[in-house]
C-alpha cells in the first residue's frame, strides 16, 4: 500500500495542549548529557533572564514527533510505519521551550513523494502556546521504504 | 573552555571535536525521556529482522549529541536558534559496555546579524557519516 498522494497540503486539527514541566526537561536534559544548570535550576534560569529552566534546542520533538504520529496513523493515509526511518528534522525557535509552558501542536503534510522504491513524507509542525505565541518551527522527512 | 565571542569569531572557524559514547544504556534513558519506543532502538531481534545490523540509535539521539555539541561551545542551551539535520546512517550501537563512538565536529561558516553564527556540523560513527546536510544558526554573545 503505498501512501495516499491526496494528503498533501493537509493542515491537521491541533493537538491536545501539552504542559512542559521542570521535570521533563530535566530528564530530557541527562539522556543527553547536556550539562548546564539552566535545564535543571529554575534560580539560575531566572539570573540568565528567563522565567523558569529551559529545554535543550531538539525537547521540541516530544511534542512534534507525538503529533507527526498522530498524523501517519491516520488510516487514509496509508502509512506502513513497520518500514518508516526518520530521514530529515529541522528545528527553528523564536524562543527555547520552558517550564511551564503549555503548547500545542499543529501539523501540514507539505509534500508527498515517490522517489524509486521509496516514498518521503514532509510534514511541517508549528508549536504555539496555548495564548498563541510561536514557540517552534519543526520541519520532519519520514521515508517508507519500499516492500 | 570559555565562550567563544561574536566578534572574535571569523567564517572557517573550526570547533574543536568532541567523541560521545553511545551505549545501549543510553538508548533506553533517551526513549524513555523522549517517548520514542520504536523496538529497533532496543531489540536486537527485531532490529536484525528488518534488516539492521543490529539495534540503531535513535536518530533523534545524534541529533542532541550534535545539538549539545554547539551548546557547550556557546555556553548556552538556548544558543542554537536554527538547526537541521540529515539522517544519512543509522549509529550501530552493540551490545557491550563500549557501544558506539559518535564523534562530532562544526565549522563557522558565515557571521549573520544579531550576534549569529551559521554553523555546519559533522558527524561520524566509525568511517561513516552519520548526519549530512547538519546545519544550525548558533547565537553568541
Amino acid at each position: 500500500m503505498a501512501i495516499n498522494p491526496d494528503y498533501e497540503g493537509r493542515t491537521f486539527e491541533s493537538s491536545e495542549p501539552y504542559e512542559v514541566s521542570r521535570v521533563k526537561i530535566a530528564e530530557f536534559a541527562d539522556a543527553i548529557g547536556e550539562p548546564s544548570p539552566l535545564c535543571r535550576d529554575r534560580a539560575a534560569a531566572q539570573a540568565a533572564g528567563y522565567p523558569d529552566v529551559i529545554a535543550p534546542p531538539t525537547f521540541a520533538i516530544v511534542v512534534t514527533s507525538a503529533d507527526t504520529a498522530r498524523l501517519v496513523s491516520d488510516p487514509g493515509l496509508g502509512v506502513n510505519y513497520a518500514m518508516v526511518v526518520h530521514g530529515e528534522q529541522s528545528f527553528s525557535h523564536t524562543r527555547p521551550l520552558r517550564a511551564g509552558d503549555v503548547v500545542v501542536a499543529q501539523s501540514t503534510i507539505e509534500s508527498i513523494k515517490q522517489v524509486r522504491n521509496m516514498t518521503t513524507l514532509s510534514t511541517v509542525t508549528e508549536v504555539r502556546t496555548v495564548d498563541g505565541e510561536h514557540v517552534c518551527t519543526a520541519r520532519s522527512t519520514l521515508v517508507e521504504r519500499g516492500a | 573552555m570559555a565562550s567563544p565571542s561574536y566578534d572574535g569569531l571569523q567564517a572557517g572557524a573550526e570547533i574543536a571535536p568532541k567523541q560521545y559514547q553511545v551505549t545501549r544504556r543510553d538508548l533506553v534513558r533517551y526513549a524513555g525521556a523522549s517517548g520514542d519506543f520504536n523496538v529497533i532502538h532496543w531489540n536486537e531481534r527485531i532490529a536484525k529482522s528488518v534488516g539492521l545490523p543490529d539495534v540503531i540509535a535513535h536518530g533523534m539521539l545524534t541529533m542532541a549529541l550534535a545539538g549539545r555539541f554547539l551548546t557547550e561551545w556557546a555556553g548556552d542551551p538556548a544558543a542554537v536558534t536554527e538547526f537541521g539535520v540529515r539522517f544519512s546512517s543509522p549509529v550501530v550501537v552493540p551490545d557491550d559496555d563500549k557501544g558506539a563512538l559518535v564523534e562530532i565536529a562544526g565549522v563557522v561558516t558565515g557571521k549573520l546579524d544579531d550576534h549569529q553564527v551559521s554553523v555546519d556540523v559533522t558527524a561520524r560513527s566509525g568511517d561513516t557519516k552519520v548526519l549530512t546536510r547538519a546545519h544550525a544558526v548558533v547565537r553568541l554573545q
